[in-house]
């Protein structure tokens, strides 16, 4: 087996080992920091595909800010900081046999899918990856509107924050 | 080697380690005698009183939140930065309607009172 | 001559062609060299950090107009080891009811944060571990990584006060971060890459001439973030004793402790590498990288002297007024910065009055900010006499 190949079974096997544990485990902020475990493996993975960008913005914006506002919302909705219930309840066995069902039936469906030998064609090397997609994201032929109502979005987003936390505040 | 990001993780790998090493030596040479005062909780000084529970602020979910738009925003903006001065001056706008919307958000919820800590 | 023009890449190529004549594969061959070269790299930067210890003490002396240690070592440059044994072998408490692999976790990560920075930190174009094209996110990313050790660390210590001290300073750590990427996002417009490498390459006029306000304003949000005075609320013995690492003892809390200096050291080598050319000392460098490289540390000296400056001379801010600060002041003005100048710098972009032009808009927003400031300042000042008078007359 080539190295690639030992790396990528070896950060699949993390990935899906820590996102085994973030729902089974028994404290909430383990699960937090399991799910950061997760969200690392996912960038190492990006990180081996040489899309460095991609690999960076995980970690600015899933690590660095969606992780911590998990915490900060496991906090504010926990009683005390050691709180821990049981993970699992009884209909445990009926929903791991529905998992091993669905996943068999997609093995089973994509199996002889031809796409997964279609290569994407090679990206041209001589120009920057990143003004690349700088360009890219302004082109009015491209992808501006979607950058224009993403940030039309965010602000959104904004405004539901301060309505909700509004409501929070005056209760 | 083509890919640079080996580079960054065998240093994950050298930056765990040293401070793991360190740690252990400091394990191995110090004294280890553990008793019931020395392993409290520090309160201050006094003995503690009560459960490690504290009042959580919502302030902080809502500065998280603000951080969290502006942080993705701030990712929108970097490859709009590096590749800036190669477009045409129309991107240049753009970019600044961007800011701009966003801004307006960051007016909005200073007018409501959200970026206020007490 | 070939060692002293390209120093790293003829030892890589030296040592790779020992090490493949004796039968190893290339690929092993280099990622065991890598390996050497990093933990030699990692090295340097812990002894770095242990004088770092020893200045940090005698400039913090001769600003309070004493001398600092002089007893250990001519000028006392030997007290740092002695610290480090003392840290060394000193016992290690974990508090009971503390989540263990969390409390010991927390340090390393806190330090690792810091080491991961020296990666892409280019002493001379050709002496820098790896110039990966999105250098200024990674630098975003292992600060994030330094914000979750924050908060493993005040969890896990099962403490109430370093709970609360964690989560202040990690409020006020990624309420910083948006005017320091702010500023980081003028300087790659200004360079057109966000490599490290390539903005210390697009510096033939260093960029505080284009951005002076940019330079203050990512001296102040880099202050912040690494939580050195006056923004160390959270650490300060008189407020909360010691924050997020109460509960740690001996090389634990020496880990914190040197993770924080080291990291105010990279900071003032960004600092440098951002703002004032990097390796560029008015044609010194063409002498050689090695060349280059000692004046870059020399330069990152010289900023973290300005940073260890402000921290002895200004005292400490609430945190209320410190968050107002960032998200009411520095935030709106960064983003303003960042679209004056990408404006300016495109409309100019290949005429000679792109210095004078950049530098007059940043002086023309500062005169705006201030006349914005003293106009508000009066309001407040009316609004409280208009209050004022009638108060008087009812105590009457």
């Amino acid at each position: 087996m080539q190295i690639t190949q030992i790396l990528f079974l070896i950060f699949a096997a993390i990935i899906l080992g820590s996102a085994f544990k973030v729902v089974t485990t028994k404290k909430m902020i383990h699960a937090a920091f399991w799910l950061i475990v997760t969200l690392f493996g996912v960038a190492a993975l990006y990180a081996m595909l040489n899309a460095g960008f991609m690999a960076m913005v995980q970690i600015v914006v899933y690590v660095g800010a969606i992780a911590i506002l998990f915490i900060f919302a496991i906090m504010l909705t926990r009683k005390e900081l050691l709180d821990s219930a049981a993970p699992l309840n009884k209909n445990w066995g009926v929903a791991a046999l529905f998992g091993l069902l669905s996943f068999g039936g997609l093995y089973t469906l994509l199996r002889n899918w031809e796409g997964f030998s279609n290569k994407a064609s090679a990206l041209s090397t001589d120009v920057d990856m990143i003004t690349e997609l700088g360009t890219a994201l302004v082109t009015p032929n491209a992808y501006l509107l979607p950058f224009e109502v993403a940030s039309v979005l965010l602000l959104a987003a904004l405004i539901g924050a301060v309505y909700v936390a509004n409501e929070a505040k005056s209760d | 080697m083509q890919n640079p990001w080996i580079y960054v993780g065998l240093f994950v790998l050298v930056g765990m380690f040293i401070p793991i090493a360190a740690i252990a030596i400091a394990a191995f040479l110090g004294p280890k005698k553990p008793n019931a005062i020395k392993q409290s909780t520090y309160e201050c000084g006094i003995e503690t009183v009560g459960d490690s529970w504290i009042q959580f602020k919502a302030q902080y979910y809502i500065f998280a939140l603000v951080f969290l738009v502006f942080d993705v925003e701030t990712v929108f903006l970097f490859p709009w930065a590096v590749s800036l001065n190669k477009l045409p001056l129309f991107a240049v706008f753009e970019g600044i309607i961007f800011i701009l919307i966003l801004l307006a958000g960051l007016v909005y919820a200073w007018k409501k009172g959200m970026l206020e800590w007490v | 001559m070939e060692f002293w023009k390209d120093p790293i890449n003829t030892i890589f190529a030296s040592l790779l062609k020992s090490f493949t004549s004796g039968g190893m594969s290339e690929i092993l061959a280099t990622i065991l060299i890598w390996l050497i070269g990093i933990l030699l790299f990692v090295t340097f930067a812990m002894v770095l950090d242990i004088f770092l210890v020893w200045i940090e003490r005698k400039v913090v002396a001769r600003f309070q107009d004493r001398l600092g240690p002089n007893r250990i070592g001519p000028f006392g440059i030997f007290q740092p080891f002695a610290d480090i044994v003392k840290l060394l072998i000193k016992e290690d408490i974990t508090p009971v009811g503390a989540d263990v692999i969390m409390f010991n976790l927390a340090p390393i990560f806190s330090m690792m944060s810091v080491l991961l920075l020296w990666a892409i930190m280019p002493f001379a174009p050709l002496m820098v571990g790896v110039d990966l094209n999105v250098g200024m996110l990674y630098l975003v990313a292992a600060g994030s990584i330094g914000t979750l050790s924050v908060i493993m660390a005040g969890w896990a210590s099962n403490n109430k006060y370093a709970t609360m001290g964690a989560f202040r300073t990690v409020a006020q750590m990624i309420s910083y971060e948006i005017p320091m990427v702010a500023a980081i996002l003028v300087i790659t417009v200004l360079a057109g890459s966000m490599g490290a490498v390539g903005i210390v390459e697009a510096q033939e006029i260093p960029f505080i001439f284009y951005a002076p306000l940019t330079f203050i304003i990512f001296l102040i949000s880099a202050i912040a973030e690494l939580g050195r005075s006056p923004f160390d609320l959270n650490e300060a013995e008189s407020e909360i004793v010691a924050g997020f690492h109460t509960e740690y003892t001996g090389m634990k809390f020496g880990l914190f402790y040197a993770g924080e200096l080291l990291h105010s050291f990279t900071f003032g080598g960004f600092i440098a590498l951002l703002f004032f050319g990097g390796h560029r000392f008015f044609g010194l460098e063409e002498l050689g990288p090695i060349v280059g490289a000692l004046i870059f540390i020399g330069k990152a000296l010289f900023f973290y002297w300005v940073i260890m400056w402000v921290k002895y001379t200004v005292p400490r801010i609430r945190i209320d007024h410190m968050l107002a600060f960032n998200w009411k002041f520095l935030t709106p003005l960064a983003f303003i910065l960042l679209m004056v100048t990408a404006l300016v710098g495109r409309l100019f972009l290949e005429s000679n009055w792109l210095v004078p032009a950049l530098f007059l808009s940043n002086i023309l927003i500062a005169w705006l900010t201030v006349e914005y400031l003293k106009s508000h300042a009066r309001k407040e000042r009316e609004k409280e006499e208009a209050l004022k008078p009638s108060t008087q007359m009812t105590q009457h």
